[in-house]
């Protein structure tokens, strides 16, 4: 058995394969289900109900998707280089610690302030995540330094860093105004007015999740129709053609990084802005999500296309959702890790059979190594 | 080695070659690049199997399956790259892979032997130190100690000089004759005329991919070396005489200097100018600095001294946007990677360097279907054959790969044309159309600097010849007047050999 490098990919494999493989993940998981003492098909029903189609199930996948929609772009943005920022985590707590403070600066003013807000947060979470990004980026461009590892290590320091905020500090974050809040220790409450709304009744959309699909057609637009994204693409395949094409790689590596911090860092501003409305620091909040890692994952299975990623990252909010759902006394939430699991594992299999097809050889004993004239 | 015949898809490698090293001889196998040197010991290691031909050693015939059968029967070879893990010591990596001892590499009887065998050949490699520690002579050496150890009797070195200093070479010189009087048969792979006379006992000439003739050091000079190296006969034919006349110097070089890739000094003080209109060739044997001087000029490497003039204006040194804009087309060595991004289409390629600018941008817009009209006009201009402008640009096959950088380098209508081996690994049909599209090049009054291996392709379209030896240029000659015997000379370094 072989595996060998397809030339061009028929268009519809571009169906096929994901469909073919969560076909697939579903036989396996039937299988494991079964073996558990599980009715299959009984569990399905219940999946996809408790996820998608289930009284309020929507509304509540949309909340679980919004951030990782967010750090999916942010991951998709700067991959499509090869630039591999796995730190739109802690982009996404700098993006907060900035919404949030720039909410707690404007105060209390109207509700007709709404949209004041809304942008001033925006902004701010992106400009803090973005000069989060460019640390990583700095480090890349001018000292050559693995950006996997810098933006990796930088997500802790920026989770102790809100930490501290909240915890270690009477800081401007932190809620002081009560006896209470002094001892236990609380991220001050935002003003009112800064909520953001939300669309939609029967299905609650966050406006988050909308600013999300925004800059998902941004970037598509960015990427597929601008100088910008012609750029990406050479550097990505090539650094040495992007050289002899006169392209400024170093720049493109700041840009890049910092667009992809930007990104992530208003998925921190809708944290804020659409749920928590406090900046929780503490390590069981928005630092136990791992929003920022499974980005990657949502960035990795829409094959860092924009819109693949909003709607990647709406399935596995809701996979995530059913999976609180379905774990109860008979349903360990082990064999939920499992379900999920699979499904992921066999995605991103399936993307092997997108680039590679199996050829079915017989090996020749003694064949000759790499018949290439040296 | 007799009648040793190899194919690859689309060349002949190796036709009828036959070879010989006796025991206790130092045997140089000298050739120009591409004379299937390398490929000839590959063959003998096991790492190819010959088509035709058989291998005898010792006066018996074998047969390899792959480089273990070699290594058995004792035939050893130090790669140009060496084949060393850096982070453990010496010892371990002689012993590394050997049969004995089994798990642990440290032991004080496998240091022992490695230490008696670094002595007896006076190779004086510390059996404790770490690769990464030592200098690339000292693991030119410890290659040497790994192939000895393992009782290689004939031992294969391809280029060993390429990476060492002088004094090095001197040294590992030494080392093969005191190899050689040991009774192992050391067969080096050159094509450095000096290292020939001063090393080898004997000499098999390659060219062509057939062997010329195996003579005595004693019985030849460097120069009738370089004529069997690269003496054909010139096709007269093939030199098509200029017929425009010559405009003013178009692209200057003073006194250019710069790094190689490994450090080091890979040009030194080279000066030239080239008319509008003339072709200039540069010849040399890869690795004397042709590839970074074609690099210098079109900006992609920093002259660490010097300036580059394109039509009396300096160039900023490293710049390639600037070149760009200022007239200098390149055709690069390396077509897919470097003059095409490989994955990307056709139509992206096309505008590769344009994609600044109207027509195919808008701002900082892009204009798809302007890009695709641009690739279209590119395909049916210079005939590149492929299914569409939306095909990646690695589906192309090599002779439409140059097609497409040379129509897209045209299209700026050059002042300044590099091109680096256009040519290389084409057939006869795509070289023909590659050496008119230079010449018309030349007619419309673009300088051209032809950088290529190939002596004839250079005596058939330049005006004039540089050669390039280890970084600086060796000799200019009138490309009328000179001879294949006299830029092989050159090529070799015969200048200082002599």
């Amino acid at each position: 058995m072989k595996l060998e490098r397809r030339l061009q990919q028929p268009w519809w494999l571009s169906v096929a394969v994901p469909v073919g493989s969560l076909a697939f993940a579903f036989a396996v998981i039937a299988v494991v289900l079964q073996a558990t003492g599980h009715d299959a098909l009984e569990t399905f029903r219940d999946l996809v109900d408790a996820g998608f189609t289930g009284n309020g199930a929507m509304s509540a996948t949309l909340i679980s998707a919004t951030p990782i929609l967010f750090t999916g772009l942010a991951a998709a943005v700067a991959f499509r280089m090869q630039l591999f920022n796995i730190g739109a985590e802690g982009q996404l707590y700098l993006g907060a610690v900035g919404a949030s403070w720039i909410a707690l600066q404007l105060g209390d003013r109207d509700a007709t302030a709404t949209g004041l807000y809304v942008v001033a947060m925006c902004v701010a979470a992106a400009v803090l995540g973005a000069l989060w990004g460019l640390i990583p980026g700095v480090l890349r461009a001018f000292a050559r330094t693995n950006e996997i590892i810098t933006s990796l290590m930088l997500n802790y320091v920026a989770g102790l860093l809100m930490t501290y905020l909240i915890f270690d500090s009477a800081s401007y974050w932190r809620d002081t105004s009560t006896l209470q809040a002094r001892s236990f220790p609380q991220g001050k409450p935002m003003p009112e007015d800064s909520f953001w709304p939300t669309l939609g009744s029967s299905v609650v959309v966050p406006l988050g999740f909308l600013v999300g699909i925004g800059v998902a057609v941004a970037v598509w637009v960015l990427y597929s129709r601008m100088r910008f994204g012609f750029e990406v693409a050479v550097i990505a395949d090539s650094p040495r053609a992007a050289r002899y094409a006169g392209m400024r790689t170093r720049r493109k590596i700041l840009s890049v990084m910092a667009l992809s911090g930007a990104i992530a860092g208003i998925g921190g501003a809708s944290q804020i802005g659409d749920f928590t409305h406090t900046l929780d620091g503490s390590p069981t909040g928005l630092q136990a999500a791992a929003f920022g890692y499974t980005g990657i994952v949502v960035a990795a299975l829409a094959r860092y296309n924009p819109f693949a990623v909003c709607l990647v990252a709406v399935l596995i909010g809701g996979l995530q959702n059913a999976g609180f759902f379905l774990q109860g006394v008979d349903f360990p939430s082990g064999l939920v890790g499992v379900m999920q699991g699979i499904i992921l594992f066999c995605a991103l299999g399936g993307e092997l059979l997108l680039r590679y097809r199996l050829r079915l050889t017989r090996s020749r004993s003694g064949a000759t190594v790499a018949e290439a004239p040296s | 080695m007799d009648g040793i015949t190899k194919r690859f898809p689309g060349i002949v490698a190796n036709e009828g070659v036959t070879f010989e090293a006796a025991g206790g001889e130092v045997h140089a196998l000298l050739g120009e690049n591409g004379a299937g040197k390398t490929t000839l010991m590959n063959v003998l290691t096991g790492l190819y199997r010959p088509d035709e031909g058989e291998i005898s050693l010792y006066g018996e015939r074998v047969s390899f399956g792959g480089p273990r059968d070699a290594l058995d029967a004792g035939i050893g070879m130090v790669h140009q790259h060496f084949r060393l893990v850096e982070t453990l010591t010496v010892a371990e990596n002689v012993l590394l892979g050997w049969h004995r001892p089994r798990f642990w590499l440290g032991g004080k009887p496998g240091r022992r032997e490695v230490r008696e065998v670094s002595e007896a050949l006076q190779l004086h490699v510390d059996p404790d130190a770490r690769i990464w520690q030592l200098s690339v002579g000292e693991q030119q050496r410890v290659e040497i100690v790994k192939a000895v150890f393992r009782g290689s009797r004939v031992l294969v070195l391809d280029e060993p000089t390429a990476v060492l200093t002088p004094q090095e070479a001197d040294a590992l010189f030494n080392t093969l004759r005191v190899m050689a009087r040991e009774g192992h048969s050391v067969i080096v792979i050159t094509h450095k005329l000096h290292e020939v006379m001063a090393v080898a006992d004997r000499i098999t000439v390659l060219r062509g991919g057939r062997s010329v003739a195996t003579v005595a050091v004693d019985d030849v000079t460097p120069r009738s070396l370089a004529s069997l190296m690269v003496g054909r006969e010139v096709a007269d034919a093939l030199r098509v005489e200029r017929t425009h006349a010559l405009g003013d110097a178009m692209l200057e070089l003073t006194d250019v200097s710069a790094s190689g890739d490994r450090g080091g000094l890979s040009l030194a003080d080279v000066s030239f100018s080239i008319r509008s209109g003339e072709i200039v060739g540069v010849a040399g044997v890869a690795g004397n600095g042709q590839r970074e001087l074609a690099e210098v000029i079109s900006g992609m490497r920093p002259a660490t001294d010097g300036t580059v003039r394109v039509d009396g204006r300096a160039l900023r040194s490293g710049d390639v946007r600037r070149a760009i804009a200022a007239g200098v087309a390149h055709v690069p060595e390396d077509r897919l990677g470097t003059g095409l991004a490989p994955s990307l289409s056709i139509s992206r390629n096309a505008v590769l360097k344009t994609y600044r600018g109207p027509p195919v941008a808008r701002g900082p817009f892009l204009l798809l279907r302007r890009m695709t009209e641009a690739a279209r006009s590119l395909i049916a201009r210079y005939d590149v054959k492929t299914t569409g402008p939306d095909a990646p640009a690695r589906n192309l096959s090599g002779g439409n790969l140059q097609k497409l950088v040379l129509g897209r380098e045209f299209q700026g209508s050059p002042k300044v044309l590099v091109a680096a081996q256009p040519t290389r690994g084409l057939d006869v049909g795509a070289i023909e159309t590659v050496h008119s599209y230079l010449r018309e090049a030349a007619a419309e009054g673009v300088a051209v600097l032809l950088v290529s291996e190939d002596l004839d392709e250079i005596l058939a379209l330049a005006d004039r010849v540089l050669v390039l030896y280890e970084g600086a240029v060796a000799g200019e000659l009138e490309a009328e007047s000179a001879t294949v015997e006299e830029l092989g000379f050159l090529m070799a370094g015969g200048a200082r050999a002599a």
